[in-house]
């Protein structure tokens, strides 16, 4: 195993960061850790990047442990802190130079692996760092933790605040990286990054909703999710709202995906609802579900299950 | 070894490209300097004199016409009294009194020896190290007259008072002065700013998770620091002596010898502050309060510690500047070797140990 | 269609930073009660462009209003009249919520009992009796940017800025978000918003894409997708940047 986690628990003050997780990344794989701010990505990246003792349990990375073998961890994986961490004031070339020389290699010796990502931004090598844009940075920064050839390497929110463009062609770059047999873990707020990796775990607040390949995660997803569609978007939430024994109405794109809480749900009675409230245009199709769709159901449940547990 | 050299350049790129740090390093020290070079001026040009005369005889007649007649002086004020001098002083008419012995004329007939007091408001030293300067040749010349017309030998005895700042302190006083302040901002500033610039970028995370050893990124930061202060202390130094006729009397090898100690010390101050500040912000406001204002107060630079209260000077021990200008002033005023300044370099080197075995000890190899 | 009553009049707007021109002679309308999404690369200009929109940032040449106010010569006026969010700096952390309304509502010169008023309703639509004086730094992100989005409004004006205002929401609060602006937006006042997610750019009224300082595409969410012949606003959004490489 490329990385392992056992019960490891983190909490900052009263606030549990991260609550008892475990989970296993085999070698080659490209593991998503997808999850809102907030949810616990960075302190799991700190722990397995021995930058932070967890309160419990234990973990592994290319066979060594995190607290003990620290220093071998830190030769051997690469690391994108959430921030693009590059010195703005050095160019792209020193930057990538001083990179390779701490990790003890030359940018000679392992361009191959850069290449692809490195000459989209070599036109601009004499330029700082500061003054280059989002999506470029984006990419010299993985040339920066890539350049010494690191056993497994951790992308933390490497997509955050980067346009779709830029976030695509990054995604396009982990592929390729991945597909010369780099174990990658990468964490991402944007759901719909989740399909294009091996295997993720869904997570939010310190815990994990469900860990599995993206495809079997929505096989597995058994609700039956209805695009609805009418021209004022606002007041047909609204009136969903109002459909009796409705469970969840949520604005997705175009449409609103609407789920029953059992299962007598009659398209055309939801229809006759809706047209009674003066809507136009009404469609209502069933669909397959998203990774997003997953996401809130499972959230929801959770965060259902503590008040039903009061009352 | 290829790693570190690797760092060090690195941090040569941040230093050279921060308009800021380069102004720090290299256009305050001279500024300084510069700036007492015009706050002290050694020139002085009719300043106001009072006269206490108790003899009232020819020859201090004679003494204060010539005085009077040269443009560096005009007589302003004369009283009767003794006890009425400071009271003109606090006035601020005069900046100087020039006071008779009863008797003079008859003393230096007689006697061959003559006594006038020059008491000086040493408020503003320089000046009044000046006024005592100019009385002194312009009475010498007078005495020299008197001998060259006859052969009585006679001595003009000349002593001086200060009045209000009784240690003058002048511009030989206050360079070592300067010189700690400045060595000390660079050093420990300087490195504290920069180790926590990493942190606040997020680099130092990606340090932290590298080959490169604590000590490695450590030394790497703190190693064109000893440089440039070196450098820094050079310039300093070159300056008192071309522009202010600083001398050194002593050992210049031991001169060096104490600044990098001390520079050293200042260095491992830096890297102590950055271990507990986060931000930079927080780096520099604790170099400023932590740092440069006990440097500034408690090390004889601008206030004598022997008049302070006891919990002050007692605090006063622990500050590493306070050691240093002895040391400085031993060597460059006094002459004096390592025989005199044993007890003072002992102790500098003690705390530089303690600071250094502290910082590592206390520098984080993992985020908290 | 009615005629409209227009909130955002920009006409050739350009902004040059020496001899980079960020924003290239721009041109659109938003009118009352429109959701209007500002999209574009990184880098491509949305930033400058809205800073010239709400009056802290002078632009180079063309010409602008805002609530009928000028840009040239009335930012000040423009600051007053507009409401503003972004992503980076929304609330104070060290303050309570109550603090934070009080000081913003003071910011805008709401006097004493409209603040009083504000505070219990915005406390209330918004569900936060329980946690109405505690520090706004021990929220979670998402009522925070939903907090953020009333303060905005305090002082009830007719359009208000949206910088990101979801980067990092999870999932449902964005939704929850999102209808806090359908609501305001039917209620007249008009949204500007920039976003990075493109599900969301569907939720606009109509949109306008950046490319390189100018606005390349500019229409309803349907139209933009039959006119590029795609399924999606990440298409069109795809097609519009790569076309330009």
């Amino acid at each position: 195993m490329s990385i392992t986690l056992k019960n490891i628990t983190k909490s900052y003050k009263k606030v549990t960061a991260v609550d008892d997780i475990s989970f296993e990344v085999k070698p080659g794989e490209l593991f998503g850790l997808i999850g809102p701010d907030g949810a616990g990505k960075t302190t799991l990246f700190r722990i397995l990047t021995t930058l932070l003792f967890a309160d419990k349990g234990e973990a592994t990375v290319a066979g060594y442990d995190v607290v003990k073998d620290y220093k071998e961890i830190r030769k051997s994986v690469g690391y994108m802190p959430g921030r693009f961490s590059l010195y703005q004031d050095l160019t792209v070339e020193e930057n990538l130079e001083f990179f390779a020389t701490i990790f003890g290699t030359t940018i000679e010796e392992n361009y191959d692996l850069i290449k692809d990502i490195y000459v989209q931004i070599e036109p601009f090598k004499k330029r700082r760092a500061g003054k280059l844009s989002g999506g470029m940075k984006q990419k010299l920064a993985l040339s920066c933790a890539l350049i010494h050839k690191p056993k497994v390497l951790f992308l933390d929110e490497p997509t955050t605040g980067v346009d779709p463009v830029s976030r695509k062609e990054f995604w396009d770059m982990l592929k390729r990286l991945n597909d010369k047999g780099i174990t990658t873990l990468v964490s991402t707020p944007y759901m719909d990054e989740a399909a294009l990796c091996d295997r993720i775990a869904l997570i939010q607040e310190g815990k994990i909703l469900k860990i599995d390949s993206p495809s079997n995660i929505i096989d597995q997803h058994e609700k039956q999710i209805y695009n609805v569609e009418a021209k004022d978007m606002y007041q047909l939430i609204q009136n969903l709202k109002e459909f009796p024994e409705n469970e969840s109405v949520y604005a997705f794109g175009e449409f609103v995906h609407y789920t029953h809480s059992n299962e007598n749900f009659h398209p055309e009675k939801l229809e006759k609802f809706l047209s009674e409230r003066d809507h136009k245009n009404i469609s209502i199709k069933p669909t397959s579900p998203s990774i997003e769709d997953v996401f809130m159901d499972l959230a929801r449940k959770k965060d259902v299950k503590p008040t039903e547990n009061e009352a | 070894m290829k790693r570190f050299i690797g760092f060090v350049k690195k941090e040569f790129y941040h230093i050279f490209r921060d308009k800021r740090s380069m102004f720090i390093l290299f256009g305050m020290p001279i500024a300084q300097i510069l700036l007492f070079g015009f706050a002290i001026t050694n020139e002085i040009n009719n300043v106001e004199l009072g006269i206490l005369d108790k003899s009232k005889d020819h020859e201090t007649l004679k003494i204060i016409n010539k005085i009077n007649a040269s443009e560096y002086f005009t007589i302003e004020n004369v009283v009767e009294n003794e006890n009425e001098i400071e009271a003109v002083f606090k006035k601020g008419e005069v900046k100087a009194f020039l006071v008779f012995e009863e008797g003079f004329a008859e003393n230096l007939h007689a006697l061959h020896k003559g006594k006038i007091q020059v008491i000086t408001d040493a408020t503003e030293p320089n000046t009044a190290n000046t006024i005592v300067n100019y009385v002194q040749s312009i009475i010498q010349h007078y005495q020299q007259e008197l001998n060259s017309t006859s052969d009585m030998g006679v001595q003009i005895d000349i002593q001086t008072r200060m009045f209000f700042n009784t240690e003058l302190k002048s511009v030989f006083n206050f360079l070592p002065g300067v010189m700690t302040v400045i060595l000390m901002l660079v050093s420990a500033m300087m490195t504290s700013i920069s180790i926590t610039r990493e942190k606040e970028l997020g680099t130092m995370e990606i340090l932290l998770v590298s080959p490169l050893k604590p000590v490695q990124v450590v030394v790497g930061k703190v190693f064109p620091y000893i440089f440039l202060s070196i450098i820094n202390a050079l310039v300093i130094l070159i300056l008192g002596v071309t522009v202010f006729g600083m001398p050194i009397e002593g050992s210049l090898i031991l001169l060096a010898f104490e600044t990098v100690l001390f520079i050293i010390t200042a260095l491992s101050l830096g890297i102590l502050i950055s271990t507990i500040a986060e931000t930079q912000q927080a780096a520099m406001m604790i170099s400023l309060m932590g740092l440069m204002l006990p440097v500034i107060l408690l090390s004889e630079f601008i206030f004598p510690i022997s008049s302070m209260p006891d919990l002050l000077q007692y605090i006063s021990h622990f500050i590493p500047a306070k050691w240093f200008i002895i040391i400085l002033k031993g060597i460059m005023l006094k002459g004096v070797g390592l025989i005199y300044l044993w007890k003072e370099t002992v102790i500098l080197i003690v705390m530089a140990v303690f600071l250094i075995a502290l910082s590592i000890k206390k520098y984080k190899i993992r985020l908290e | 269609m009615k005629p409209e009553e227009t909130v955002i009049e920009v006409e050739n707007l350009t902004k040059k930073f020496g001899d980079f021109t960020a924003v290239n002679e721009i041109s659109f309308k938003t009118y009352k009660g429109e959701i209007f999404g500002f999209l574009g690369a990184n880098g491509a200009g949305k930033t400058t462009a809205m800073k010239m929109l709400i009056g802290i940032s002078k632009p180079t040449s063309g010409e602008a209003s805002v609530t009928g106010l000028d840009v040239f010569s009335q930012p000040d006026q423009i600051k007053k009249n507009i409401g503003y969010m972004s992503q980076k700096f929304s609330m104070y952390d060290d303050l309570t919520i109550k603090e934070n309304i009080t000081f913003f509502g003071g910011i805008y010169g709401l006097d004493r009992k409209t603040i009083k008023n504000k505070i219990k309703q915005i406390i209330e639509s918004l569900g936060l009796e329980e946690v109405a004086n505690k520090l706004v730094g021990a929220l979670p992100l998402g009522w925070k940017q939903k907090l953020a989005f009333s303060v905005a409004l305090l002082h009830d004006p007719k359009i208000v800025f949206l910088d990101e205002p979801t980067g990092g929401v999870d999932p449902i609060t964005r939704r929850q978000f999102w209808e806090l602006i359908y609501k305001q937006a039917s209620q007249g006042t008009t949204i500007f918003v920039t976003t990075h997610y493109m599900d969301e750019a569907e939720y606009c009224d109509r949109v306008s894409i950046m490319v390189e300082g100018k606005i390349e595409a500019l229409d309803t969410p349907k139209n933009l997708k039959t006119e590029y012949k795609v399924d999606s606003m990440d298409g069109v959004f795809l097609k519009l940047a790569r076309n330009i490489e």
